[in-house]
């Protein structure tokens, strides 16, 4: 049979072909359980992070950030827990991105408070100075439209009831409109007058990155609470650097180069506490502090010891000894 | 036959506008490269580097790929059956459709109307358009298949069916979503589901846009430059048939190490390997054909476009599937090493072929020379070192990165603190802008010369007929 010279008998033969690879690597797939898997502890958006990630998608985030955590040793230190297929049942589209610009978002919510990621979005550099990252402080003075919030869940099978979207926004404005939210004076700052008692775009994106790997992190944290209290010792630990000078101004380094976007430049505090009032929240024993910096701390201090290790940690709390001197 | 049976009006106009959005697409593209080292130039809400990034990618795949294939298919088309266009009427309303649909993807792009799916960003109004459009081509395509006067199909027309199904089967299986409203949808599918869809759907895009077409364009315009025959008939079947069966399995090598079931993923490189053969088949055709007659590198302008780019296309074939092996891929996934890949196969593959063809069509089309060989060897020159000096530099920068991600201390915690990996690059981003700004000459010192041809070329000696085309 001369094909070439038979165009739709051509045409149909070149679908087959092109057919055969898809249906085994993209229909078959579709159908088998291991790339849908779905797990309770796996909570779907609520309707005010879902606003959040569709500005996400608006905005292109993805374009220079990744939200997959792949099984590998470096990575895993820096970012936490590698991704599981299950975590993304809720998500249409995927977001895991193709390029990472800036770090990987996957396991964000809840490394920093809520306050960090308000004076970041808002402006980068002011923490920063070097990042490449663009501001964003214009979605503080947008009003988030939640007009089409409950259709947006209602398409994406997310399970709730009108009355509970429309409680899921009010709950969400009574929280950061509260005079006790602890990222108040950060949001005020930014935010119009006149939108500081309603639910800005802003509130929405902080609320999607606060829940970014928020569910694999609970999972973990029941399971590791118990292997930690054993692991506590008391009034063990002893700064072995303290009041070395080399030791101290290496420690100085680390601390710019990594605390003090939220600790201030001079420890003075900022997001995170003063560092040179000599009041400490956990104790002020070498191993307390040792302790919140390798662990972190609940209101949004991140854990440390993995990407700085021990030996960089007791450097920068020889450093942190000495601003309380002062 | 006589020539002006042909209707060459639509090549003119998808050719004028491939240069067109390849413009625009490169000043974004700019812009972009400048906001990297320069974030002050994120200046509003659509000048953010996210919107922006998006308006590149599709400005130059879409815009500017896409006219350049319009433009040379129905120019081939016509050539290879000896037939003018089934319905010349039809094709005139695709050029317009297509530059509208073109304009407004720019505009709802820059709006942050955008689905977050690579290369398939549209939101789903222009999706419905582009189906359209696509169909509006197909009708032409094969009406004057049928109609032809030429029994055989020369292997550029294969080429060209290929895409025509492909691409048709690839926008609509990664393109359906619901919608919420006219500007915004959901994808149908959820999570790893929609990243094994999504990623057969990119890495086919690069198959049936930026190398099936492309290559069809390699076996028709270079032959017809040179007067050298191809040199393997049957090399070219086996590599036409065994390229366009294998792409298809090779998605997953975008998604090594995710959470995407593994065997996906091994299938995926298996194929990807194997690829480096049909690929290879076509740049073992395009070296063979000029066994013997190098000299032609000399003194034909247009062979060193066509020999350059199927140069780059090899290297591009070799460097893909190595990338994607999963030792590499560990380290360079993520990287600037695959923007320095991505554009090796757009500036040095793309680029070269399609205007090397528009070279030698404007003047065909036009019935006068080309307006200055020398402004178009400054061109060759110009984009061939611009590319060269943009992807050695990004893939110098992608093994810092991957380097400084992976650096760790005895003690086994890492060296480098993320901004410090990103503060590395700056050197390189600069020289990447540099590298971008020699191609953009490039470009425009090209863009002067057709539309020059056009204006004021010299009125060429017209040819007799060849008995085939
Ligand atoms: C003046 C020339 C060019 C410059 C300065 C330029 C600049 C850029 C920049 C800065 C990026 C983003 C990289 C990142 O996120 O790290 C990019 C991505 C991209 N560009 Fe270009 N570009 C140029 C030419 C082209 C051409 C001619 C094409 C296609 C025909 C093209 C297609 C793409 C694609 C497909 C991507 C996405 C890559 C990916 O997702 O990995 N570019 N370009
Ligand atoms: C045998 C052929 C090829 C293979 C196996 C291949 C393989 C790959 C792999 C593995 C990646 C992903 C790298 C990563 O993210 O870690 C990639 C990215 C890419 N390749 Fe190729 N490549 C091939 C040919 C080409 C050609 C001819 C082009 C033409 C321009 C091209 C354009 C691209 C683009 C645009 C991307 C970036 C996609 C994105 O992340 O947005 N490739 N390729």
């Amino acid at each position: 049979m001369n094909i070439e010279a038979k165009p739709i008998t051509f045409a149909i033969l070149a679908t087959v072909v092109i057919l055969i690879g898809t249906i085994i690597t993209l229909f078959i797939p579709m159908f088998l359980p291991s790339t849908q898997p779905v797990s309770d502890y796996i909570k779907p958006y609520t309707a005010i992070e879902l606003e959040g990630r569709d500005i996400y998608i608006r905005e292109g985030c993805n374009n220079c950030h990744t939200q997959t955590v792949r099984p590998l040793r470096t990575e895993v230190i820096r970012y936490g827990e590698y991704s599981k297929p299950e975590e993304f049942a809720y998500d249409r589209p995927f977001l895991w991105g193709s390029r990472r610009t800036g770090p990987d978002l996957n396991r964000v919510g809840g490394k920093y408070p809520d306050s960090w990621h308000y004076k970041h979005m808002n402006d980068p550099r002011s923490m920063f100075p070097k990042s490449n990252m663009p501001a964003y402080g214009w979605l503080a003075k947008r009003k988030l439209d939640t007009s089409y919030s409950f259709k947006k869940v209602s398409i994406l099978g997310y399970g709730y009831s009108e009355d509970e979207v429309n409680r899921q926004i009010q709950e969400y404005r009574k929280k950061v409109t509260s005079p006790t939210y602890n990222a108040k004076a950060i949001r005020d700052q930014i935010t119009p007058p006149e939108l500081r008692n309603e639910l800005t775009e802003m509130d929405a994106i902080v609320a999607y990155l606060q829940k970014l790997g928020r569910d694999v992190k609970m999972l973990k944290k029941k399971e590791a609470v118990k292997v930690a209290e054993a692991a506590d010792r008391p009034g063990a630990l002893k700064n072995p650097f303290e009041g070395k000078a080399d030791a101290i101004k290496e420690g100085k380094e680390i601390f710019q180069n990594n605390c003090s976007a939220c600790h201030g430049d001079d420890g003075k505090g900022g997001i995170g506490p003063d560092l040179t009032d000599n009041e400490w929240k956990y104790g002020s024993s070498d191993e307390a502090i040792f302790n919140s910096v390798a662990k972190g701390r609940p209101g949004g201090m991140p854990p440390w010891e993995g990407s700085l290790g021990k030996e960089r940690i007791w450097k920068v709390i020889a450093y942190i000894r000495t601003l309380g001197k002062r | 036959m006589k020539e002006n049976n042909y209707d060459y009006s639509v090549v003119k106009g998808f050719a004028y506008s491939a240069v067109f959005w390849l413009i625009v697409g490169l000043v974004v593209g700019l812009w972009l490269a400048a906001e990297m080292f320069y974030p002050a130039l994120n200046l509003t809400p659509w000048l953010a580097f996210g919107r922006l990034r998006v308006v590149h990618t599709n400005g130059l795949a879409f815009g500017f790929g896409f006219a350049g294939i319009f433009a040379c298919s129905y120019y081939m088309l016509q050539r290879l059956t000896r037939t003018s266009l089934a319905f010349p009427g039809l094709a005139r309303f695709h050029l317009y459709l297509f530059n509208v649909a073109i304009a407004l993807a720019a505009l709802s792009l820059f709006a942050g109307m955008n689905t977050s799916k690579e290369y398939a960003e549209l939101e789903w109004p222009l999706d419905v358009v582009v189906v359209i459009m696509w169909v509006i081509f197909a009708v032409n395509v094969f009406a004057t298949l049928i109609k032809r006067k030429e029994k055989q199909m020369y292997i550029s027309l294969w080429y060209i069916i290929a895409m025509t199904v492909t691409v048709a089967v690839l926008y609509i299986v990664n393109n359906l979503e619901i919608p919420v409203n006219l500007f915004k949808s959901y994808s149908a599918y959820a999570g790893a589901n929609d990243a094994n869809v999504q990623w057969w759907y990119g890495h086919n895009a690069v198959g049936f846009v930026f190398t099936v077409p492309i290559l069809a364009m390699f076996y028709y315009f270079y032959p017809k430059s040179t007067n050298l025959p191809i040199y393997s008939h049957r090399l070219s079947i086996i590599s036409f048939w065994s390229l366009v069966f294998a792409y298809l399995w090779t998605g997953a090598h975008h998604l090594m190490l995710t959470p995407l079931p593994e065997w996906i993923q091994t299938v995926a490189i298996a194929f990807s390997i194997f690829l480096i053969a049909p690929s290879w088949g076509s740049v073992v055709n395009g070296y063979y054909t000029i066994r013997g007659r190098w000299d032609l590198m000399r003194t034909n302008y247009l062979t060193k476009f066509f020999i350059v780019g199927i140069t780059f296309y090899g290297l591009q074939t070799v460097q893909g599937p190595t990338q994607g092996l999963r030792t590499l891929t560990a380290f360079f996934h993520y990287t600037d090493w695959v923007v320095g890949h991505v554009h090796m196969g757009t500036m040095g593959w793309v680029t070269m072929i399609i205007s090397a063809s528009l070279y030698y069509i404007i003047p065909k089309i036009s019935g006068r020379e080309l307006y200055s060989v020398r402004l178009a060897n400054l061109h060759f020159w110009l984009i061939f070192i611009g590319q060269l000096v943009y992807t050695v530099t990004m893939w110098i920068a992608g093994i810092q990165q991957g380097a400084m991600w992976k650096a760790t201390n005895p003690d086994g915690s890492l060296t480098y603190n993320f901004l410090e990996t990103v503060t590395a690059l700056y050197p390189y981003w600069y020289i990447r802008f540099v590298g971008g700004v020699i191609y953009f000459v490039g470009i425009l010192v090209f863009t002067y010369n057709l539309i020059m041809t056009g204006r004021s070329g010299k009125e060429s000696v017209p040819e007799p007929q060849p008995q085939t085309a």
